[in-house]
């Protein structure tokens, strides 16, 4: 317990400190990891704990990023006060989406899902409700301002450092949330249902509102990391949420190690920083890394880097 | 040398071992049938017989070692099995099933001489021969799913509960039929029921099985005859 | 009229590639109870080797009828080499593999051809020889292809030994390996099939559409629509869904939603189908075992 607490303690001082041992842009880069990490921990709880398959989380992770966007362009709401409302918005389509979602199963969800995932840019093309998107051309936003001055080790507190804290917040929120939820009740009832279905409904479970709960749950997830997406970046655009952005998440969870917590980090520095690196040799270089590491995994490792960590730790307690 | 002689046989259901160390063999051109009540591992050994089953132990057919080996290659062999069930391809026609039957197989005029041989001893399956097989009643697939099995022309035929769910006249019919095709066409049988009187009426030769083992065997008429053996294992 | 009648004709061509595309999506559901993510992408890849052949001179019918060859021993080889090692785990794991393969074939596609827009040329004549107020040459003679296409599928399964031992093994793999059926040969003969049928859409596809890596990913979508309209487990009911969702979109495009709209179509049509109606119009009911 007391190794668990210092390393805790470590890690909160490496977190805090980073942001002032990087370059303003490598900050930017790290923000967006802890965003993918929050809408990978979402497709995780649904997916990984939950066994419910979604090949189309970028559909919310657009609408908290369109939520956000849209209130601070036409509604001057704050960055911050945006969040919760983004998360509200997305737990409710979560929710509403949970319920088809009861009658599919396996590759008929995926399959669902999947179809949602490429209608998402064409519906936020949509010239109906340019008005209020944008349109192709999407929406710009301004990135919100540090509120007071700081330096430290010859840096200032920029636009991007101050982001990173707020990311940083709710990240660690965001994870300590979904840890009590995976290991209490709810939990382990998500984990029956997706491990026994009949059985944990022969036992009491309400599968539907568990499901349901679920998805509304995974959905507000992720919604909240496309919220704080689009206010890093700035900028929404509806090919931004395109097929392969869907694609991303379930290869970051895979790659993290699916039904577990922590994966969901391994899994966004995964899909943040291997394109930067794959994108030097060709433009289609990052999704061949992609396809090639996922398929090397799920006949190698298929608990992804979790999975590997587990099994050192138990390989060295023998 | 036996058609088939297994030899410390041991077969699991996934982690569950359903047989232990079990011994018994076939004789050209017999009958032995395998008794024992509901889970005692019947169907596993037909299973094991032709490899659809996780085993271990030697089994040997027509003198090879069929252990380890492929079921359609065991199948080519001459080893044809009417699972439990029957196993028809109910979204196919009568017809088609047959002719999967004769899939290995490349005589082309053999095979249609022995679909005709089959509508002669089956007038019914003629009548239905363009009918899809799922529509054919319980007794009608039984003589479809042994039919398909005879156009393999096997030295071996395995049937798993042959009688299940069918009326007494039609098993009457499809028993006095097995004894023909063996006495005819000289194909042995490995028969797995759980009607005793009828199986020990066909069968030369007897084992029983209880939970995974044998626990008797003989010629099935010393069985047969045996008050005693009839009222403690079999029931009747 | 005309208007109307030129939606619909042009709604049975661009049908006929749907039809295609759901055919190969049900020829390996029924076998492998999978749905293959991958196989627009495939599709795409086996066009842009099309291309490249015709690009380097060879004359367009050797061209297509190599790649039909080809895309069908792909087909083959991605069966046995990712596919079989996880044909028994559970379906995400194999969802996972679809979802890699359609990654790394749209990558390939990507990678050794580039992202810039290709002209892929029609082999059929401008103008129609039938009916050429309503339909192109090219409209007529994609028709065509895909027709005999899906005729000699057809005949292959009904009439062929092969045929009907893939039919069985599709049905009860079980039944087929104690005929002497090699059941994961049979598998690997649908995918190749699947693999050549869809190479055949793409090719019909690229004159319309120009050829570049992400040219299938609609289709694809169409492509399941039109096999669950028709019912997964349903061949020739993909083919009707395929032929009906085609004219659907023309005639919804047209008159109701505009043509911004099609991929929302394709989806609601998917969800509608999968949430009300499951079996399709002309599929079986499906029972699961508790």
């Amino acid at each position: 317990m007391k190794l668990r607490i210092q390393y805790a303690i470590v890690l909160g001082v490496i977190a805090v400190i980073l942001p002032w041992l990087l370059s303003d842009f490598r900050v930017f880069q790290l923000n967006l990891m802890l965003v993918y990490a929050i809408a990978i921990l979402g497709l995780n709880l649904l997916t990984g704990y939950g066994g419910q398959i979604s090949l189309g989380h970028g559909a919310f992770y657009a609408i908290g990023a369109y939520t956000a966007a849209v209130l601070m362009d036409k509604a001057a709401f704050s960055a911050y006060a945006t969040l919760p409302i983004a998360a509200l918005v997305c737990l409710v389509s979560g929710v509403l989406m949970g319920f088809p979602a009861l009658r599919l199963s396996g590759h008929y969800l995926a399959l669902a899902t999947f179809a949602l995932a490429m209608a998402v840019p064409q519906l936020l093309k949509y010239k109906g409700i340019e008005d209020y998107t944008g349109g192709v051309q999407g929406i710009v936003l301004d990135k919100p301002q540090p509120l007071f001055e700081f330096e430290f080790l010859g840096k200032a507190l920029s636009e991007d450092r101050w982001m990173y804290y707020l990311v940083l917040i709710v990240t660690v929120l965001m994870f300590w949330l979904a840890h009590n939820l995976v290991n209490g009740r709810i939990g382990r009832a998500i984990v029956a249902i997706r491990d026994q279905p009949i059985a944990a409904g022969a036992l009491g479970v309400n599968l539907t509102a568990v499901k349901t709960i679920t998805f509304g749950v995974s959905a507000a997830y992720t919604g909240v990391a496309g919220a704080l997406g689009a206010i890093a970046v700035s900028y929404v655009a509806p090919d931004s949420f395109h097929t392969f952005l869907s694609i991303s998440f379930l290869v970051g969870a895979v790659v993290g190690g699916l039904g577990t917590i922590p994966g969901a980090l391994f899994g966004a520095a995964f899909i943040q920083f291997v394109p930067n690196v794959a994108d030097e040799i060709s433009k289609s270089a990052p999704w061949a890394v992609y396809g090639a590491i996922l398929l090397a995994l799920v006949y190698v490792a298929p608990g992804g880097v979790m999975g590997m960590i587990n099994k050192l730790k138990r390989g060295d307690s023998k | 040398m036996n058609l088939l002689e297994v030899k410390n046989l041991s077969a699991w259901y996934g982690p569950t071992q359903a047989l232990f160390n079990v011994n018994f063999h076939l004789s050209q051109g017999g009958i032995t049938t395998i008794l024992g009540a509901n889970g005692a591992g019947k169907t596993t050994t037909l299973r094991s017989v032709c490899q659809t089953a996780k085993t271990s132990g030697d089994i040997s057919f027509v003198g090879q070692s069929i252990s380890g080996m492929s079921t359609d290659k065991i199948v080519r062999m001459g080893m044809a099995h009417v699972p439990d069930g029957r196993g028809t391809f109910t979204g196919l026609t009568v017809e088609e099933n047959l002719k999967l039957g004769a899939y290995t197989r490349r005589d082309k005029d053999g095979v249609s001489e022995d679909i005709e041989k089959i509508y002669v001893r089956f007038p019914r399956l003629r009548e239905r021969y363009s009918q899809q097989a799922g529509t054919l009643s319980g007794g009608e697939q039984q003589m479809l799913a042994i039919s398909r099995a005879l156009m393999l022309r096997p030295k071996l035929l395995l049937l798993d509960e042959p009688s299940f769910g069918l009326a007494p006249l039609i098993v009457q019919e499809i028993f006095e039929i097995m004894k023909s095709i063996n006495q005819t066409d000289g194909v042995s049988m490995l028969l797995v029921e759980q009607n005793a009187s009828l199986a020990l009426n066909l069968a030369d030769h007897a084992y029983l099985l209880e939970t995974g083992k044998v626990v008797l065997s003989g010629p099935a008429e010393d069985i047969r005859a045996d008050e005693t053996i009839r009222r403690t294992y079999l029931g009747y | 009229m005309d208007g109307f009648l030129l939606q619909v004709f042009s709604g049975l061509a661009n049908g006929s590639i749907y039809a295609a595309v759901g055919l190969a999506l049900v020829m390996i559901y029924q076998s492998t109870h999978h749905i293959n993510f991958a196989q627009g992408e495939m599709a795409t890849f086996s066009t842009f080797i099309c291309w490249w052949l015709i690009d380097s001179g060879m004359s367009y019918w050797l061209a297509f009828f190599l790649t039909v060859g080809v895309a069908f021993i792909g087909g083959v080889v991605v069966q046995r080499v990712f596919i079989r090692p996880v044909e028994r785990k559970p379906v995400l794991i194999n969802v996972i593999v679809f979802v890699a393969l359609l990654v790394i074939f749209n990558a390939m596609s990507g990678w050794i051809f580039d992202h810039t827009l290709k002209a892929f040329d029609s082999p059929f004549p401008v103008r129609s020889a039938v009916l050429p107020e309503y339909i192109s040459g090219h409209q007529l003679g994609s028709l065509g292809v895909t027709l005999a296409v899906l005729l000699v599928i057809y005949l292959f399964f009904r009439f062929t030994p092969i045929g009907l031992a893939m039919r069985g093994a599709a049905q009860n793999p079980d039944s087929a390996s104690l005929v002497g059926i090699r059941v994961t040969w049979m598998l690997a003969l649908g995918w190749g099939l699947a693999s050549a049928i869809g190479a055949v859409a793409g090719m019909m596809m690229a004159p319309i559409m120009f050829l570049d890596p992400n040219m299938m990913a609609g289709i694809l979508l169409y492509g399941f629509a039109a096999a669950l309209l028709g019912g997964i487990d349903n061949p020739w009911g993909a083919v009707a869904g395929g032929f009906i969702v085609g004219v659907l979109e023309n005639l919804l495009g047209a008159y109701v939603i505009g043509s911004d709209l099609k991929l929302t179509v394709a989806l609601v049509l998917i969800v509608g189908t999968l949430t009300l109606k499951p079996n399709g119009l002309f599929g079986q009911k499906v029972v699961t075992r508790v």
